[in-house]
């Protein structure tokens, strides 16, 4: 059921979710994005460039973290903006064989803003991998009935 | 090599068109680790009011890096593919992405700004359905900043 907007209110919560990323999904996104840039799968390359470590794309974490938001508004359709500056990379460890995850990362959103007029909510997400934002000014706008 | 200042306002024309196809959408889903049924199931999506399977709010990414690869790739441009990183993203969505469609995308470059070596660049796609005829019917705008990191960055 997609929320109302004449029962939404600015701060309100729209609820929280945990995204665990192993190197298979990084893989698996750079298969379906066609990004390719070895700083997301080989760990040689990334520390070569001086990264820590392999990092998760950008996309990705852009990419999975607005599902709490298509789902909260029922229709992946309805999200008619969402922009993000990406601050900090999320460092995937290579956990293969394991069945543990090699990041975590946090996802929580509130309504930042409505337009009764435009019949539109902006829902405003925090993005966290190991207690520091990932993304920033992280912001979605949902057309509501 | 350092960042071709006259960058700034040229433009790619639509080179190729990028046809939508269901399982390439279901594929994307996957890996972004959404689960809504409109992303895979006709019915579900057409019980949402939508002609078929809908694309996740940032499969134009997709489109959109095409088109920016044609800047990237440019001799002309002075870019240093390994030494990209993305600095800030956003979909503005005229319509959603439906499972059938046929896109073409237009690149811009709105902005190039030196930034201690490196440069940070602005570019802008604009992302047109097309049909068998001429007419063109807009979809998506992307806007996309890229930082190119200078030598030590």
């Amino acid at each position: 059921m997609a929320p109302k907007l004449e029962e939404l209110s600015v701060g309100q919560e729209i609820g929280t979710r945990s995204i665990a990323v192993t190197r298979q999904d990084l893989v698996k996104y750079a298969g379906a994005s066609g990004d390719f840039n070895p700083i997301h799968w080989n760990e040689a390359f990334a520390t070569g460039v001086e990264l820590p470590g392999v990092i998760a794309h950008g996309m990705f974490t852009m990419g999975s973290a607005v599902q709490l938001v298509s789902d909260w508004a029922g229709d992946p359709g309805a999200v008619v903006d969402y922009q993000t500056r990406f601050t900090k990379p999320v460092i995937v460890a290579d956990t293969t064989g394991t069945g543990e995850p090699g990041a975590v990362i946090e996802v929580s959103g509130a309504v930042g803003a409505i337009d009764a007029d435009a019949r539109t909510a902006r829902v405003d997400l925090t993005v966290t991998y190991d207690g520091q934002r990932v993304l920033m000014k992280s912001q979605a706008v949902v057309k509501l009935p | 090599m350092t960042i071709n200042p006259d960058l700034q306002g040229r433009s790619y024309p639509a080179v190729e068109v990028y046809d939508v196809g269901r399982e390439k959408i279901r594929e994307f889903a996957r890996a972004v680790k959404a689960t809504n049924p409109a992303h895979f199931d006709v019915q579900a999506a057409q019980a949402l009011g939508h002609g078929d399977l809908v694309a996740p709010p940032t499969f134009a990414i997709i489109v959109a890096q095409r088109a920016d690869a044609q800047l990237i790739e440019d001799p002309d441009s002075g870019i240093d593919f390994s030494r990209v990183v993305h600095a800030d993203q956003r979909f503005t969505h005229h319509r959603p992405i439906v499972a059938g469609d046929q896109l073409i995308a237009e690149l811009h470059v709105d902005g190039v700004r030196a930034m201690g070596g490196g440069a940070m660049i602005t570019t802008r796609a604009e992302i047109f359905a097309v049909g068998d005829g001429t007419q063109r019917e807009k979809v998506a705008t992307t806007t996309s900043s890229i930082l190119v990191r200078g030598e030590g960055q």
